[in-house]
């Protein structure tokens, strides 16, 4: 493996477990810096699951991850989010009795944050609230409206899930992992969200996105994976996948994959 | 809220948002000042004034016992309500504190100015490291696990009959006046009050409450919970440990009746009357229960009961506590108005 062209996550043989259900079984990709990987496939067939076990919120039962060729296997969690390996969670974990801009000083504090962010994750000002403020903005929080001050567990789902992102921007991340970041958006909220995708990526952020909404995703992903019953079926362009005979049937009858296919 | 027919209503209006924020634009008037000042004014001079109103002596010790009651309702709360870890080691604070600051002063003959600070910070750094293994644990098994360690050294003292075993160690030096004792705890009590009621609000504060709202959330963040939850601990044993230290030199005794249960219940009790979360409610609530339990004294094995009836009492009828049910009717105008 050459030094310049070292992925930035490399996943080898991901074995995960659960009693005797393999929930993820012998799976191995490849991230490189930049991209945007989709993880895509039916309801319990692992996604979830990879996510946790690259993270480490889960251990795995065999296999080996490597974060720019740097073997992070079995480290505890927030070892791994130190190093700028970030994720999302699928159900919101904000915290909900503090208000929004409040819920970015906690990760602002991190030593992650406070190495990478100036001033000890508080900025120029040395004020984690001001620079929560900012990232809030960013991500799409209308800085002079209230928003940003409510309390959490008052703020609609769409937020909550731009919070879920802002609190890994907080960290300045290297690769965010998100898990179902349009999962329960209406489609105009999602269609917001793209564009924030994108200047994500320009902003030369990796990301992996484990999605359902497969159209929106086929906009911003290069690269598709499709896990079913815990295996990696193909990988490939959006297109290549689409086409591909082993999806068609795990997705069978799927509405969605017919619509997919129709426009890609 | 109808009466008399429907012909009336109570009204209710909230105060002006300026003073409620708690911001910087209560300064714009003497009269929101003062609003915000005087609850605050009212507790530090009460508690200043107290032992000088109390006359007897016998009540000016329960105010001494309030305040230790009162620091370690303070680190049941801080613990519970900002941390998220239920704990029932007010008796392993109270009891390594007071054996620490008794055995400094009996053995090594160090001075009152000396054992106190040390008891408080070396027992909390010992209280700490006790529970470390079983920080990730939560809810009531981590309640379940605080409560026996006190069991558990109480037990290990009286087998092995070290520090003195089942007598205690007696002859243990006393405050120079108890002026000076008293005047000690209330400030004592007022600096944890108004320092933790700070801390709550700093970035790091913000942390703890992270923890208890959200713990996966702090790890994706890239915290150690395990690390936060230490501090926090060493934070609440510090108070509890301070205020074994004191007990011992008020009652000049340290013995196996300090890791009783008493000292972990009564602290979790006042939080509930006085209202949890609000930190100023729990040492409240010490102010009603400590001197409830001195008057019921007269009834013997009586007292239990009373005691029992005014809790459920409590939680059947005012479950949300004394402070959070005050501070809503000081933020709120009511008025009957015609229908």
């Amino acid at each position: 493996m050459k030094a310049d062209n070292q992925p930035m996550l490399h996943v080898e043989e991901a074995t995960k477990a659960f009693g005797g259900i393999l929930a993820l079984n012998r799976v191995s990709f490849d991230v490189h810096p930049g991209e945007i990987l989709g993880i895509i496939g039916p309801n319990g067939s692992g996604k979830t699951t990879l996510v946790n076990c690259i993270t480490g919120f889960v251990t795995m039962t065999s296999g080996k991850v490597f974060f720019k060729g740097k073997n992070i296997t079995g480290k505890p969690a927030h070892k791994i989010a130190d190093l700028g390996v970030t994720r999302t969670f699928q159900i919101m974990r904000p915290y909900f009795s503090l208000p929004a801009y409040k819920n970015l000083v906690i990760p602002l504090f991190s030593p992650r944050a406070k190495r990478t962010g100036g001033w000890r994750g508080g900025g120029k000002l040395g004020d984690r609230n001001t620079v929560g403020i900012d990232i809030l903005e960013e991500i799409g929080f209308e800085r002079d409206s209230f928003v940003p001050y409510k309390l959490a567990s008052s703020l609609p789902t769409g937020y909550l899930k731009r919070l879920e992102l802002a609190r890994c921007l907080a960290l300045k991340p290297e690769i965010i992992l998100c898990d179902e970041v349009f999962s329960g958006l209406s489609m105009s909220e999602i269609a917001s969200m793209v564009p924030l995708i994108e200047r994500l990526q320009m902003d030369g952020i990796t990301l992996i996105m484990i999605e359902h909404r497969l159209r929106e995703l086929f906009r911003v992903a290069g690269r598709v994976m499709v896990l079913n019953f815990g295996e990696k079926l193909v990988e490939g362009t959006p297109e290549e996948v689409m086409a591909n005979a082993k999806v068609k049937e795990a997705y069978f009858g799927s509405e969605e994959v017919e619509e997919v296919m129709t426009y890609a | 809220m109808n009466k008399t027919g429907g012909e009336r209503r109570k009204e209710r209006l909230d105060r002006g948002i300026k003073v409620r924020s708690d911001g910087i634009y209560a300064l714009l008037s003497w009269r929101e000042l003062g609003y915000l000042v005087l609850p605050r004014f009212v507790l530090i001079a009460g508690l200043l004034l107290l032992p000088i109103v109390v006359q007897s002596l016998y009540w000016q010790r329960v105010i001494s016992n309030v305040c230790l009651y009162a620091l370690l309702a303070l680190s049941f709360d801080f613990l519970a309500h900002y941390v998220g870890l239920v704990s029932l080691g007010g008796a392993l604070f109270i009891g390594t504190g007071a054996y620490i600051a008794a055995l400094l002063n009996k053995q090594l003959g160090l001075s009152i100015i000396l054992t106190i600070p040390i008891a408080s910070v070396s027992g909390a750094a010992i209280c700490t490291l006790l529970l470390l293994p079983c920080l990730p644990l939560r809810g009531v098994y981590f309640a379940i696990v605080s409560l026996m360690y006190p069991l558990a050294i109480k037990g290990i003292i009286e087998a092995l009959n070290i520090f003195g075993g089942t007598d205690g160690i007696m002859g243990v030096d006393s405050f120079p006046n108890p002026w000076v004792e008293r005047y000690f705890v209330i400030t004592i009590v007022l600096l944890s009050l108004f320092g933790l009621r700070r801390l709550v609000n700093l970035d790091i504060g913000l942390v703890f409450r992270g923890v208890k709202d959200n713990d996966q959330a702090v790890r994706a963040s890239g915290m150690s919970i395990t690390y936060y939850k230490a501090v926090a601990v060493f934070i609440a044993s510090t108070m509890g440990c301070l205020a074994g230290a004191c007990l011992t030199h008020i009652y000049m005794f340290s013995g196996i009746s300090l890791f009783g249960l008493d000292f972990s219940i009564l602290p979790i009790a006042a939080t509930v009357i006085g209202g949890g979360g609000t930190l100023a409610g729990p040492v409240i609530g010490c102010f009603i229960l400590v001197p409830i339990s001195e008057l019921l004294r007269e009834f013997g094995t009586l007292r239990t009961a009373f005691y029992a009836i005014i809790l459920m009492a409590f939680i059947v009828f005012k479950s949300e506590g004394l402070m959070v049910y005050g501070q809503r009717k000081y933020h709120q105008f009511e008025r009957w108005v015609k229908i």
